[in-house]
């Protein structure tokens, strides 16, 4: 319990620092760092194989991807940077006091949560759960992958026209 | 048969794109057209097999489980309908032949996701095809990549965004206490565990979702902003049917599938549903801009739409449905016009118009029914959603909201007749004499859909009972 609770306290102030930080570049890996202990948290609950994605889609590929492109963009000066970072504390200084607030409230209130939850039902595999149960799923993942990759083509190609 | 409305636009889009693509430019406006006629025709005319269990190679191959009762009828015909006439007004607005045949293939997608929103009985799946609609929607919205475009694309992304984690937050606690996806298994759960703190929290969050989604005040940022800032017809098919589907629907499959009608639940829809007709009618009132005000007009009629819905009875449902068929018809309608007024004057600024009735006789006439319609002037077809929406207010025991649903109507009269008074009536200005008629690829559907207004007032009467009644079954379960 005591673990459980460090590393959500953790997991809390990492996804805040990648919110707030002035680097795109940090926060990319502060992005990978919170996928990373949302990953132990994942092990801790015994749910290995959504751990298992979450630290190689979360944590490893798509911060890669995220600094692969703030690798082709234009760095702010430093000077830039602090102004930005000023501007941005200005404007998210309360964004840690809700964080707190919404803390409490919810350790306040789950004192209360005493519904008999159902155990969750665990197929055999994520074989089976993938090609028999969650089909129709799979087949919207497939759509969203397809209209992303085509959004991508029709917004960032070059037009005849722009030519 | 149901997994055909999602493969077929899904795939037609994925061969669309494959080898000889010069032959499949020049095919696929035709081929869309054809499609969407026939989701059409298979989803009101009994017997063309949408009742019909799924034929045995398919069911072998994809073992999806889905299902249509009357409100998926409704939603899948108004889907092609506002399809087909966003297809018309994409073919005179985009003049490069690759613009318009990625604008087809991002409008089959949203397609196939909305089909997708309306067969699901799962709320996994469901949240899933939300998704795809949300991405076809930043696409289309940013679709001429100008500026504007681009910041409506981007205010859509970010409250789609808030919206997607209140919504996924509601599905994980719906999960745990269900341990289960399914609309009945979680209505199960829910009836065994009555007025729990974890189900009221899931409700919560996915209602607020639900209301950003839908463009109801006060989370209606984004909707002026995108519906101004799109392509002609990206506005058609965002302000038809994807807020409907994605915020309306959804919110009525969830109330009708796991959570049923509470007082509190109703008691909040019924202001927020208030509170959107009245401010959103008032707010169109001010504007300047064509889109602008059927923008804010667009958020005025959700909110009579959840009106209807709030009622939390079989005719305020029916109600509610009828709403959203017109509401896709009229509204479309309405943003068709304003397109052909743009088109031809190159300004959406209702101040600088006046007179083009008589330049433009069937936008005008076309434009002058959708209007009626929209403020439920009888016997237009929206006199009659409007009335039963508030004779079940008025029958649920709810006679304020019912007078607020008519001050409504009253608003939205007043302000399409400035706007009518503004751009069609009055003095012509001199340098407007040159604007002619809009292409017949805008003045088709103007037509198609005005005749849809004013066949739909005549008719509806007609099977009003039968059509009432069938929403007894939705409520049911």
């Amino acid at each position: 319990m005591f673990l459980d609770l460090i590393i959500l306290i953790l997991l809390v102030l990492t996804a805040l620092w990648t919110v707030m930080t002035r680097s795109l570049l940090r926060a990319s890996l502060g992005l990978a760092l919170a996928s990373a202990i949302l990953t132990l948290i994942m092990f801790n609950m015994g749910a290995s194989l959504a751990a298992v994605l979450e630290l190689s889609v979360c944590a490893g590929l798509i911060p890669v991807l995220f600094i692969s492109v703030i690798s082709l963009t234009q760095p702010l000066t430093f000077k830039e940077a602090l102004e930005h970072m000023h501007s941005r504390m200005a404007r998210f200084w309360v964004l840690p006091l809700i964080v707190i607030i919404l803390g409490v409230i919810l350790v306040l209130i789950s004192v209360k949560f005493k519904a008999p939850l159902p155990a969750a039902q665990t197929p055999d595999s994520a074989r089976f759960v993938l090609w028999h149960l969650r089909q129709f799923d799979l087949l919207g993942q497939i759509i969203i992958l397809f209209g992303g990759v085509f959004g991508v083509v029709v917004l960032f190609k070059e037009r005849k026209k722009s030519a | 048969m149901y997994a055909l409305f999602v493969l077929v636009p899904f795939l037609s889009s994925f061969i669309l794109n494959l080898p000889f693509r010069k032959v499949n430019k020049r095919l696929s406006c035709g081929v869309c057209a054809v499609l969407f006629l026939l989701q059409m025709a298979v989803s009101i005319i009994p017997g063309l097999g949408l009742d019909k269990i799924n034929p045995a190679v398919l069911a072998n191959i994809f073992n999806f489980d889905l299902g249509v009762d009357v409100l998926s009828k409704v939603m899948l015909f108004c889907i092609g309908l506002v399809a087909l006439v966003t297809l018309c007004a994409n073919s005179l607005f985009l003049k490069d032949s690759d613009d318009k045949f990625n604008f087809i293939n991002i409008l089959l997608i949203a397609v196939a996701g909305m089909n997708g929103i309306v067969l699901a009985k799962d709320i996994f799946s469901l949240y899933i095809f939300l998704e795809i609609t949300a991405v076809a929607s930043f696409i289309l919205i940013a679709f001429n990549r100008e500026e504007l475009g681009l910041e409506g694309a981007f205010k859509y992304i970010l409250l789609s965004s808030i919206a997607s984690v209140l919504m996924i937050a509601g599905i994980a606690l719906f999960f745990l206490v269900s341990a289960s996806t399914h609309f009945s298994a979680i209505h199960s759960a829910l009836l065994a565990q009555d007025k729990s703190l974890l189900i009221n929290l899931a409700m919560a969050l996915f209602l607020a979702a639900l209301f950003i989604k839908a463009g109801l005040m006060p989370f209606h940022g984004w909707v002026p902003d995108a519906y101004t800032a799109a392509p002609a017809a990206a506005s058609v098919f965002l302000a038809g049917i994807i807020t409907k589907t994605a915020g309306i629907y959804v919110l009525i499959r969830i109330l009708v599938s796991i959570t049923g009608f509470s007082l509190s639940i109703k008691s909040v829809l019924l202001f927020i549903g208030a509170f959107s007709a009245i401010i959103g009618a008032l707010a169109a009132l001010t504007q300047s801009d064509f889109k602008r005000m059927l923008s804010y007009s667009s958020i005025s009629q959700m909110g009579y739409i959840i009106l209807g819905v709030g009622a939390g009875t079989a005719l305020g449902l029916a109600g509610a449905a009828l709403h959203i068929f017109n509401h896709a018809v009229f509204k479309s309608l309405l943003f068709v016009n304003s397109a052909a007024v743009e088109q031809a004057l190159g300004s959406r600024d209702i101040h600088k118009m006046g007179g083009l009735g008589s330049q433009m006789p069937i936008t005008s006439l076309t434009s002058v029914l959708g209007s009626l319609s929209c403020a439920g002037i009888p016997p237009l077809a929206g006199f009659w959603s409007k009335l039963i929406i508030i004779i079940a207010l008025w029958s649920a025991g709810y006679q304020t909201y019912a007078v607020i649903a008519i001050l409504g109507s009253i608003l939205t009269l007043a302000y399409f007749l400035c706007l009518q008074r503004s751009v069609f009536f009055g003095k012509l200005n001199a340098e407007f004499k040159h604007i002619k008629e809009a292409g017949f690829s805008l003045v088709f559907p103007a037509l198609l859909l005005a005749v849809i207004i004013v066949g739909a007032g005549i008719f509806l009467p007609l099977v009003l009972d039968k059509f009432i009644l069938s929403f007894n079954t939705v409520l049911g379960g």
